[in-house]
């Protein structure tokens, strides 16, 4: 690459890159994601400012502390906190090159996700089983919009987990498929740090009102 | 109040039957009758002349951000047409309704009118243009290649192509909304509109709203990582600096709107209480949420043409421009305080003295700024040797027309002021006057100026200045009307007027509407002529303005691959500076190139996305859930692509450069 | 260099630049994570403090777990990308703020300006 700053009218060089190295592969590819991630970030954003304008108006109805039940969000807290030790094992495996090891701990994250799933389900189920529906109050509109919008990522996340599974096996650990593991880390971690926000100010704050 | 939906169909088609289609609406049926009549006719002329497998491996599944560009710009005029005809037919309603007399357009008619009016305005014609400008001249001015994702920079152009279409195909298969522009609720919400117009208005706006946001990151990302080496932050073209600045205010701001618009669905679809008048609702958090998208996106629609500005009048000054430090910093601070100024759009819903003064007083502040960026134009062409070619005379207008409805924008920023002015036709003066003023002049220019580069002939200038004469003296008379009538209390949107004492206005205002009218033609003659007569309007350089930046290195067009070798920057106004100091351009030593593939997967998936929107707006589960599964299976194969890109030969680059090298030395240059 | 026609693109010279993950990091941010999440649901389960104190302490818990994950997990620096992840989250986190405190200032008022009602609005059917 060529650095002369002033140069000679007549010295071409100056002007072209004669001797190019073009960009690696994928070189955009990262912080492309990260900006999509902070795009993400804000529709978040409105969804909680949703959830604390009208958070409080319970319409004579269910109020948090009816409803939450702390020990089940504590478990369900544990299963994506696990799932994301377990990607990072994912992201371990894959720098040492191992396809077997990735793929394996992106099944464990997998499942550590649908055990999120599944207990935010069973939540939700139980929820409108008593009548505490998304129509019954704003308060809940809020509630079930906010996390059921995060459960919607995680379930996402879980199709693309497996698709990277099928093609970590298909094609190995090309430039390609590890700029989509780091991908899918900033996504997997990033719905875990949507889900501290979510954990403490619904139901946490929730129980505190 | 309980919403009472309209009642299925049945499960087959959902709320869709034959009672969807306005057969007794003659407007409609004449215009269908016209549009199919017309679209018949291109599909017959592309058969004829056996263009379908050219239109789709060169145009529709092309990822060179040229031509995503030129498409977006076709895309952007014909909606321009539509949104026009809506302006025509409200000026023409509001110069009849006086007297008793009810005009021509039905109130539920009428209402469609202006809420598609401004929708189709923004999202589906500023929008798209400023979008391919973009587009088309954000690589060339750094240097580089390509956008960082050019698959993307594909969907998102069809995506947003298909919020349009979406958007059209209400006008005959339902209804559009009837709500304004951004479908306030109770009025959007299920009781008070039980139809489709507000599925139509969402789902469009959703689809659209997804290419837009990623071409927003795009763009950003290219920004940052592809800029030509020696090209620093503060050696980018003015142009580059202000896109950079509206696209981070697309991705900063457009998920507000995807968000607000999936509550309403969310309140029309399952019954939430989101923005209700009971349980709990606020429909005054939707105006809220609303404005904090609304109003970043107006300085998303004029920054990039503040940056056409800029190049226009340094280049048509023969000067650097004056400034470009303040300017830069001028666009930075546009962007931040543009978060910080949404309340002033309902300063009348009642926040109290101390909210409104704050966002009253940042709302004076981001004037400043601009006021700024004049200044610095006006030292710019100072002693400047200018040419009136008609980038610059479009410059000029704007400078004249959008200063006025800056200060009228100042005016409203005043918030006792505005308890008069709130909702008259005071403030759509004000907004068209800047939107018109600034945006559409700014089009315009950068049409005229861009066009020779992008085509490799300029435009013909006798019917550019008669679209340009008409234009303008045509928006004044359109507009200046409405001050009045706003200063005298008359309220927007209104279909039927008592006054007699004010219809004088209205028809001096359809009056300019015609003026523009016949300037749009022109414009459009401008271009047919130009077309017709390429071969006299032909320019050979690459670079017939003497413009100061790189894209005017390039032949006019532009190869695919626009650079043989990247450019080495050492200066601001980069193209100038290789001028001034005599270099050379190679003409051997040629490699290969890489370049991405095309690929068809855009159109599939917005196709899909498409479908899906129908589906949802007319309530058709089962087709839902297929097109839903068949999105989320394509886009999945499509991640099984590896096979993205390939290699120009060198021998095909030599072959482009040693043509060129000829016409070069045919023109003397 | 010249690079040869022939060859394919997967031999370019030159990686993106990807972070670095170590066992140490994530570890450690598990760890972290872990006493961050666990304190703040046997503060509001068992209630030792005021309801003040506690919303306080738990938010700020919350604050700092998320810089835990930035860190450990997403392996932010001012280095990352040129700078411009850490730029790009500064903004983001901004906006948000913006839109967050915004509208509850805003809407506040709005709700307090309202026409007074002989019962609480908020829990009416």
């Amino acid at each position: 690459m060529s650095t002369t700053t002033l140069a000679k009218p007549d010295e071409e060089l100056s002007f072209y890159q004669l001797d190019e190295h073009p960009h690696p592969e994928g070189h955009s590819t990262m912080l492309g994601f990260w900006i999509y991630l902070m795009s993400d970030c804000l529709i978040f954003s409105i969804l909680f400012a949703c959830y604390a304008v009208l958070g409080g108006n319970y319409a004579a109805g269910p109020a948090p502390k009816d409803l939450f039940e702390l020990p089940l969000v504590a478990l369900n807290t544990a299963m994506l906190l696990f799932s994301s030790i377990t990607y990072g094992f994912v992201v371990l495996q894959m720098q040492q090159g191992k396809v077997r090891g990735t793929q394996i701990w992106l099944a464990v994250t997998a499942l550590f996700g649908a055990a999120f799933l599944a207990i935010e389900l069973y939540e939700f189920s139980h929820l409108i089983h008593i009548g505490a529906t998304p129509q019954r109050s704003a308060f809940l509109s809020a509630f079930f919009t906010l996390v059921g919008t995060h459960g919607l990522h995680v379930t996402f996340g879980i199709v693309w987990l497996l698709t990277l599974m099928v093609q970590l096996g298909r094609y190995g650990l090309i430039p390609a498929n590890k700029r989509r593991v780091l991908c899918l880390s900033m996504f997997w971690h990033f719905l875990d740090v949507v889900w501290i926000g979510v954990f403490t100010i619904v139901y946490l704050m929730g129980m505190l009102q | 109040m309980t919403p009472q939906p309209a009642p299925e169909t049945g499960p087959l088609l959902g709320k869709l039957s034959l009672d969807a289609l306005p057969l007794h609406e003659p407007i409609l049926v004449v215009t269908f009758i016209v549009v199919a009549l017309g679209g018949l006719a291109v599909l017959w002329a592309i058969t004829r002349y056996r263009l379908w497998g050219y239109l789709w491996t060169e145009w529709f599944t092309t990822v060179d951000h040229k031509r995503i560009g030129i498409m977006y710009m076709i895309l952007g005029l014909i909606m321009f047409l539509r949104g026009f005809s809506d302006a025509i037919m409200m000026r023409l309603q509001q110069a009849m309704a006086f007297g008793g007399s009810q005009g021509y357009l039905p109130a539920h008619h009428y209402d469609q009118v202006f809420t598609a009016h401004g929708v189709i305005m923004i999202f589906f014609v500023a929008m798209p243009f400023i979008t391919g400008l973009m587009n088309y001249i954000v690589p060339l001015q750094i240097g580089a290649r390509d956008v960082s994702f050019p698959f993307l920079n594909n969907f998102s152009f069809w995506m947003t192509t298909a919020g349009a279409v979406l958007c059209m195909i209400s006008l005959f298969v339902g209804e559009f909304a009837q709500t304004g522009w951004l479908a306030y609720p109770p009025l959007s919400g299920l009781a008070y509109s039980p139809n489709v117009g507000v599925d139509y208005y969402i789902w469009s706006l959703q689809i659209a709203g997804v290419g837009t946001t990623l071409s927003g990151i795009n763009l950003i990302v290219t920004m940052l990582k592809l800029r030509a080496p020696g090209m620093g932050l503060m050696k980018m073209p003015v142009f580059t600096w202000t896109s950079l600045c509206a696209n981070i205010l697309i991705v900063a701001t457009f998920p507000v709107l995807t968000a607000t618009l999936a509550l309403l669905s969310l309140d029309r679809y399952v019954g939430t209480n989101f923005f209700t008048n009971d349980f709990g609702g606020s429909p005054m958090m939707y105006v809220n949420l609303i404005w904090i998208w609304g109003h970043p996106e107006v300085y998303i629609l004029i920054l990039p043409l503040f940056g056409v500005y800029s190049e226009v009048t340094s280049t048509f000054s023969g000067k650097k421009l004056f400034g470009y430090t303040s300017m830069v910093y001028a666009t930075v601070c546009i962007t931040i305080l543009s978060y910080i100024v949404w309340l002033h759009h309902f300063f009348t819903m009642g926040s109290g003295a101390s909210v409104n003064s704050f966002f009253g007083i940042t709302t004076m502040v981001i004037s400043i700024p601009t006021g700024a960026k004049l200044f610095n134009w006006l030292f710019t062409m100072y002693r400047g040797r200018i040419r009136f070619e008609l980038p610059m005379m479009w410059t000029v207008a704007f400078m004249l027309t959008f200063v006025v409805g800056g200060m009228t924008g100042v005016l409203l920023a005043v918030p006792p002021a505005d308890f008069v002015l709130h909702n008259s036709l005071f403030l759509v003066a004000h907004f068209h006057n800047v939107i018109i003023g600034g945006v559409l002049f700014g089009l315009f220019a950068a049409i005229n100026y861009w066009w020779p580069k992008a085509f490799g002939f300029r435009l013909d200038p006798f019917w550019g200045k008669v679209s340009f004469w008409c234009w303008v003296p045509g928006f004044w008379l359109a507009f200046m009307p409405l001050y009045i009538l706003g200063l005298m209390g008359v309220t927007r949107r209104m279909r039927v007027f008592d006054d007699p004492s004010l219809q004088i206005w209205f028809v001096v205002a359809g009056f300019g509407a015609a003026v523009i009218a016949v300037g749009i033609a022109a414009m459009l003659i401008q271009f047919g002529v130009s077309i017709w007569r390429r071969d006299q309007l032909r320019d050979e350089t690459g670079d017939p303005w003497g413009g100061r930046t790189l894209e005017w290195a390039t032949s006019s067009p532009p190869p695919d691959y626009n650079f043989a070798f990247t450019p080495v920057i050492h200066d601001l106004d980069a193209w100038h500076d290789m001028k001034r100091r005599g270099h050379r351009r190679p003409v051997a030593g040629f490699r290969d190139i890489h370049m991405p593939a095309n690929t068809g997967a855009g159109v599939i998936l917005a196709g899909i996305s498409l479908v899906m929107g129908f589906a949802l707006v007319w309530h058709i589960w089962w087709l839902v859930g297929v097109s839903f599964a068949a999105l989320i299976g394509a886009a999945i194969a499509h991640t099984f692509n590896y096979k993205r890109d390939f290699d120009i030969p060198a021998a095909t680059v030599a072959a482009v450069e040693d043509a060129r090298t000829r016409r070069l030395a045919a023109t003397g240059a | 260099m010249s690079p040869d026609p022939a060859t394919n693109h997967a031999a370019h010279p030159h990686e993106i630049e990807m972070p670095h993950a170590s066992l140490r990091d994530y570890l450690i941010g598990f760890a972290l994570s872990v006493v961050l999440t666990a304190i703040p649901f046997w503060l509001v389960m068992t209630m030792p403090l005021s309801a003040g104190a506690t919303a306080a302490i738990i938010m700020g818990f919350a604050v700092v777990q998320i810089v835990v994950h930035m860190i450990f997990f997403l392996h932010m620096t001012p280095k990352a990308e040129g700078g411009w992840s850490l730029t790009s989250l500064v903004f983001t986190i901004i906006v948000l703020g913006i839109a967050l405190a915004g509208s509850l200032w805003v809407m506040h008022h709005l709700n307090a300006n309202m026409m007074p009602m002989p019962h609480d609005m908020n829990q009416l059917p």
